[in-house]
């Protein structure tokens, strides 16, 4: 069989002509090339061969500062808190918000591993203790390049809920 | 690559005790961490049928406007026509058409479109309200079960996952629901800081406070009506609604539509 056709009763199919292996106009293609990447990378520059140090959320708000050493836990591990607090979230939001409906988990307040109760709530038992949100929440979610939406509707303000009159 | 019957049983049995000492399993694993888990709040108020009666003999335009005051009040309800700044003030046709109302006044006639008016009740300040109703067509409507009736009766809203399509403010016939054409907070004079606001994009609308009802407090809406307005369990015999349904002589908002509405309005 001829070239990189096919043959059969009825002739000799898809044979391609031979084309030289050169790139026309190789200057301007890769000359092209080195601009796109320039260009591209661009953003890239200001921070090569920098370390971004890791962030460190403050701790100190006037809540936590008031507890007692012993007292000064999350309600999850510090290590588990750290890498599933938005599953957790996600569970407080829909325990709280969708309890009593049929089937569902009726249940506002989370029982710690340790035993200790807690209200599920984010703005009015995590806010409390981390009333610094700009220092605490967004240094990491900045770091990470997370945009979490809970903010859009939920209060910063970290405080028990009023009663009302 | 058979399997003989012993050896499927002893399978069999080894996978059964594995199932059932599963959490003592992981107990030893990792301990404390399967005890986490959810309870109900102690003080919360615990029913079957959540209802309201409005005593309109008892309610005066003071009292309602109170009502609705304490109810915008702990919810951050924004209210476009007073707004907090000078700046916000927005051209009335606007204000009409995107106000949030949980809860709000009407003339009888327009209340209770179907019913013969009667001169003594034409013009008291009707308090309107989510019916709650027990066949709620918001509910049947709704794409994706952002909203949702309890088994304590309350039509709650999921605002997380309400996507704005508005198949409930078509369904509700009682016009008890409203949508953020614009971001509200802005609008909310004091922020209520133990209540979230909403973003633009949803629907929202009375939920017979039930974050209330979890704390064991009365709605706001009932507590700041002094006595004019009813809460409490239908299904429980000896409950003040109960009794004041069997006392009183009560009607609905458009029971003919067969939505089975669950507030009661005594004329």
């Amino acid at each position: 069989m001829a070239g990189n056709g096919y043959k059969n009763e009825f002739g000799v199919f898809g044979e391609r002509p031979k084309v030289p292996k050169k790139l026309y106009d190789a200057k301007y293609v890769i000359g092209g090339l080195i601009v796109f990447f320039v260009i591209a990378s661009f953003t890239l520059w200001p921070n090569l061969g920098k370390t971004i140090p890791a962030p460190q959320p403050k701790l100190e708000t006037p809540v936590i500062l008031k507890l007692k050493e012993a007292d000064r836990k999350c309600v999850l591990p510090k290590a588990e808190i750290r890498a599933t607090h938005m599953q957790m979230l996600v569970d407080w939001r829909e325990t709280v918000v969708r309890s009593k409906e049929k089937g569902a988990v009726n249940g506002r307040e989370f029982v710690a591993p340790d035993g200790k109760k807690y209200l599920a709530s984010l703005t009015n038992t995590c806010m409390d203790c981390h009333s610094n949100k700009a220092e605490f929440c967004d240094t990491c979610h900045n770091y990470a390049a997370v945009t979490p939406n809970c903010w859009g509707c939920h209060l910063e303000t970290g405080k028990k809920l009023a009663e009302a009159k | 690559m058979g399997m003989d019957r012993r050896e499927f049983i002893r399978l069999a049995g080894l996978s059964a005790l594995l199932g059932l000492g599963g959490k003592g399993a992981f107990e030893i694993v990792r301990p404390g961490l399967a005890l986490a888990g959810f309870e109900p709040a102690p003080k919360a108020l615990e029913g079957k049928r959540w209802a309201m009666v409005v005593n309109m003999q008892k309610l005066d335009e003071a009292t309602a406007a109170k009502c609705v005051e304490a109810c915008h009040r702990v919810h951050n309800v924004p209210d476009f026509k007073n707004p907090p700044d000078a700046k916000l003030q927005l051209p009335p046709e606007i204000v009409s058409r995107h106000e949030i109302k949980w809860i709000w006044t009407e003339h009888f006639h327009n209340a209770f479109v179907e019913e013969q008016p009667m001169e003594k009740v034409q013009h008291l300040p009707f308090l309107l309200l989510c019916n709650h109703c027990n066949n709620p067509p918001c509910v049947r409507v709704c794409p994706t079960k952002a909203t949702f009736q309890r088994e304590d009766g309350i039509v709650m809203m999921d605002m997380h996952r309400c996507i704005g399509c508005r198949f409930c403010m078509a369904g509700c016939p009682y016009s008890a629901r409203s949508f953020n054409w614009r971001d509200p907070r802005p609008y909310v004079a004091q922020v209520y800081p133990g209540y979230p606001t909403r973003e633009i994009g949803v629907v929202e609308k009375c939920t017979f406070c039930a974050e209330r009802l979890a704390q064991g407090l009365m709605p706001a809406c009932v507590e700041a009506s002094r006595g004019a307005l009813v809460f409490g369990d239908l299904a429980d015999e000896k409950s003040q609604v109960s009794a004041t349904l069997k006392k009183y002589f009560t009607i609905r908002r458009k029971t003919h539509l067969g939505t089975n509405p669950q507030v009661y309005y005594i004329v």
